[in-house]
């Protein structure tokens, strides 16, 4: 089965659009508290162990690091779009009749901001400059 | 605990139904989506910031004590981005780990773990808010 197979079988189960923007909304979240938690002990190397923090920077900066902060960036985006469009339903329920045509459109933000932010971020991919 | 929390998995808006019956229940619903919001400015502030304006290469442990943290404005607004994320992520996280643990004795157990890593998140984050010594031209 091709990829678009199983995203067209994803998005016509039961709960549709719906269910899908709920389990991507969980796991996005799931993975931002996970690093929400390393950044905050990695901050904190700052000043208990600035050695230490600079050894995890360089990984960062990496371009393995650099794949992962794109995913950071794509999990934060969606979720914090996906929590605009719950919020502007809990408050204007009448709006639940669009609630899909509102997802479609938070992916459209999240293609249209997140491209240009991947580039940003991998951009010393193709242009390596003194940091990497 | 609140083990008979009204969750209603809404295909329409893919979140929590609004809660009824408790009042802690309801007041952290609506938080929930009033923290959103703020994330929604602060930590898409905050990641622009670090990873468009700025590259993570630059960013070493100097760089953070002489420039991004020599301002007091900058100090304060990563901490409400930590006051903000602390309790979305926390409430969050609890109400996927509810959703998806069956026994009650796990669910205390697990809520009480989750509320000490909390309380530990808090405790390194502000220290280093208020402890790294602030050099450069700001402050």
């Amino acid at each position: 089965m091709n990829a678009l197979a199983s995203l067209r079988l994803l998005l016509g189960y039961r709960g549709r659009e719906g269910m899908v923007a709920w389990a991507f909304h969980r796991i996005s979240g799931v993975g931002i508290f996970a690093f929400v938690v390393l950044h905050v002990i990695d901050i904190y190397l700052v000043g208990g162990n600035p050695a230490a923090y600079d050894e995890l920077l360089a990984f960062y900066a990496s371009v393995p690091g650099r794949f992962l902060e794109v995913v950071l960036g794509a999990a934060l985006l969606y979720h914090a779009l996906n929590g605009l469009r719950i919020i502007l339903i809990d408050l204007w329920p009448s709006m639940a009749t669009y609630h899909r045509q509102l997802w479609w459109a938070s992916w459209i933000i999240f293609v249209a901001v997140g491209v240009p932010g991947m580039i940003i971020i991998l951009r010393p991919l193709w242009n390596p400059g003194p940091g990497l | 605990m609140t083990a008979q929390r009204s969750v209603e998995l809404s295909a329409r808006s893919s979140a929590r139904a609004r809660p009824s019956g408790s009042r802690r229940e309801l007041l952290s619903w609506y938080l929930m989506r009033l923290t959103g919001v703020a994330l929604f400015v602060l930590a898409l502030t905050h990641f622009s910031i670090l990873h468009f304006l700025f590259d993570p290469a630059e960013q070493t442990a100097e760089f953070i004590a002489e420039e991004r943290w020599n301002r007091i404005f900058w100090r304060a607004f990563d901490w409400l981005l930590l006051m903000t994320v602390l309790f979305h992520g926390f409430v969050g996280m609890r109400t996927v780990l509810l959703d998806n643990i069956r026994s009650e004795r796990n669910r205390v157990l697990i809520v009480y773990l989750l509320y000490g890593l909390a309380a530990l998140v808090f405790i390194l984050g502000t220290q280093v808010i208020l402890t790294l010594p602030v050099r450069g031209q700001g402050a």
